[in-house]
């Protein structure tokens, strides 16, 4: 029957073990996969200022990002893509909150400055490689097409 | 109670429970705009709401693993804190830290970054304030007579979880990056270190109310951090699926994440096989409950509903969805918030020297408390998954499926409101013991 020094060594040596490789597979993914997959060239002066305000304003306390975030108010990773600019300068620009189908949100009254940078953000933001997320809806209704 | 010292343990708990009534308050805020009532708005924004519910999640847990480790550190160690004035020093920083970052969320002093919302100069605070802690256990640690397994893990958890809060403080430009070093505190707390906190005051528990031999129980807290650890620092891959790292997080996140229920596995047949097995029947039957409990909810909230979303085919779909919610509330309270209620209530009656535990309402208040939670679970859950089915398989808009999925909030509310109820009981139950007394040290535990 396993003794406790056995069950020592088998707690540290699996932990070691293990955190090693996580150390380098960290390595690998942040030195040669991240630079590549973020295009780090993109990360301009207004990239970084729109990262800075999606902070200062705690967008992810409603918001996902990468999916990560609240569940209160939209995905918006690829929100670019999904509404286009013209809208979201209507939303960051609003005095009143924003509030579609009523659920409210802060009314950040940005200006102009800020509205590019946020823009600038969410463009790079759209075009990480992120393995296929969000998914794209595939349901095909069986009653309504012929 | 053996060590005069033992009673700062008392006040850590009493500001846990301070700080969870409050956690549940904005909770109700954020059910209530989730259903579509958001009367608050102007005042408490929904960010606001969700930063204080889980920045005092995070505290209130904390002060309570702080707590358990100045009660069981002295009688483990057997030998008084080096420090006791240091030690209420230490408690009311917290405290300060914890209500100053909270009143800043309402004014937009925050950092925006889930979990680690705390902005940097009170980052710094927080540092100081455990560093001053794990001085206080550790040299008390080194200067006692005895160094056992149980006070060892316990410590370990406590300076690891003190040193994986770095990480979290390095600015980075790139959101990837970003995201990756915050699971590195966030993840590796949850999923690593804290269950080795966890591990540690269960042992000490099941030592005390079981009488099983220590060797029999230390051995087995061996195996269980040891499936912690292989399985949860390499699952750490499973929050590297989507945000720009490459595909080898698939499949290692995916295999190692879908090992980490083990580890809870092990932890409820551990709490329930040493139950079986002791001689000696404690007559503290509410700390029991809470004890099998704990070891129990948390293997089903933390261990198999997080396994239900974890595979990386069926995380493309529930990733930043209310699925994900789901998992958390039933494993944060399985895991974290029921240790710390077990050893909140199998030491109130050693610290106070009054022996309450054979109440109607201690044994009420358990019940209301978990059937609310699993309730509010299953709530989240239909949610999740109507939300999951009609967003990301559909292609409904976001807002019109939040509309859809209103009135499982309204059960949520119901839910929580049991959940509420219990804890009030709890609550009533705590400040019906009174304060540590003198008397104490003359009683038997």
């Amino acid at each position: 029957m396993l003794s406790k020094s056995q069950a020592r060594t088998f707690f540290l040596g699996g932990t070691i073990i293990t955190f090693v490789i996580f150390l380098g597979l960290s390595w690998t993914s942040l030195t040669k996969e991240v630079p590549k997959r973020t295009h780090d060239e993109n990360l301009t002066a207004d990239v970084i200022a729109g990262k800075h305000l999606w902070e200062k304003n705690n967008c992810m306390g409603c918001h996902t990002i990468l999916g990560e975030g609240a569940y209160y108010a939209p995905e918006l990773t690829k929100v670019v893509e999904r509404r286009g600019e013209g809208y979201m300068r209507a939303v960051f620009s609003s005095k009143t909150p924003w509030a579609p189908r009523g659920r409210k949100m802060v009314a950040h009254n940005f200006n102009e400055k800020e509205i590019d940078q946020l823009i600038e953000f969410f463009k790079w933001i759209g075009n990480v490689d992120l393995n296929g997320f969000p998914p794209k809806p595939d349901y095909n209704s069986t009653i309504n097409t012929k | 109670m053996k060590y005069n010292s033992q009673k700062v343990a008392y006040w850590f708990f009493a500001l846990s429970m301070l700080l969870l009534s409050l956690q549940i308050v904005y909770g109700f805020i954020m059910a209530f705009a989730h259903m579509g009532y958001d009367g608050l708005h102007p005042f408490i924004a929904f960010n606001t709401a969700r930063a204080v519910h889980t920045n005092l999640l995070v505290v209130w847990i904390l002060s309570g693993f702080m707590g358990a480790a100045y009660y069981i550190i002295p009688e483990e160690a057997e030998h008084e804190l080096v420090n006791v004035k240091l030690a209420y020093i230490q408690l009311i920083s917290l405290a300060l830290v914890g209500v100053v970052a909270i009143i800043g969320f309402h004014f937009n002093y925050w950092e925006g970054r889930k979990f680690l919302e705390i902005p940097r100069p009170l980052d710094y605070l927080v540092v100081a304030n455990v560093l001053t802690f794990l001085g206080l256990i550790l040299t008390t640690l080194y200067k006692g007579k005895k160094r056992t397994t149980t006070a060892l893990v316990l410590s370990m958890g406590l300076l690891f979880a003190a040193l994986l809060y770095l990480p979290g403080m390095i600015w980075f430009d790139n959101q990837t990056m970003d995201s990756f070093f915050r699971w590195w505190v966030v993840h590796l707390w949850v999923e690593g270190v804290w269950e080795l906190i966890m591990g540690g005051i269960l042992a000490f528990l099941l030592i005390k109310i079981t009488g099983v031999d220590r060797e029999v129980i230390e051995k087995w807290l061996y195996v269980i951090v040891g499936l912690t650890f292989i399985s949860g620092i390499l699952g750490t891959g499973h929050h590297y699926y989507y945000i720009g790292v490459g595909k080898t997080w698939l499949v290692i996140g995916g295999i190692f994440s879908a090992l980490e229920p083990l580890a809870f596995l092990a932890m409820a047949l551990f709490a329930v096989s040493m139950y079986r097995k002791g001689e000696k029947k404690h007559p503290n039957k509410i700390a029991l409950s809470w004890t099998l409990g704990t070891a129990i909810t948390s293997f089903v909230g933390a261990g198999l509903l997080g396994l239900a979303h974890t595979l990386p085919q069926v995380n493309m779909y529930t990733h930043g969805t209310l699925v994900t919610a789901m998992h958390g509330h039933l494993a944060f309270w399985g895991a974290y918030g029921m240790i710390v209620f077990a050893i909140i209530s199998y030491t109130l009656p050693n610290l106070t020297g009054r022996k309450l535990f054979d109440s109607m309402t201690g044994i009420v208040a358990f019940w209301l408390a978990n059937i609310g939670m699993l309730g509010m679970t299953v709530a989240f859950g239909v949610a999740g998954v109507a939300q999951v089915y009609l967003e990301r398989k559909m292609g409904m808009d976001f807002g019109d499926v939040q509309k859809e999925i209103q009135v499982h909030f309204f059960v949520l509310v119901v839910c929580a409101t049991m959940f509420a109820t219990g804890i009030g009981m709890y609550i009533y139950e705590f400040i019906r013991y009174g304060t540590p007394s003198k008397e104490a040290l003359l009683t038997k535990d």
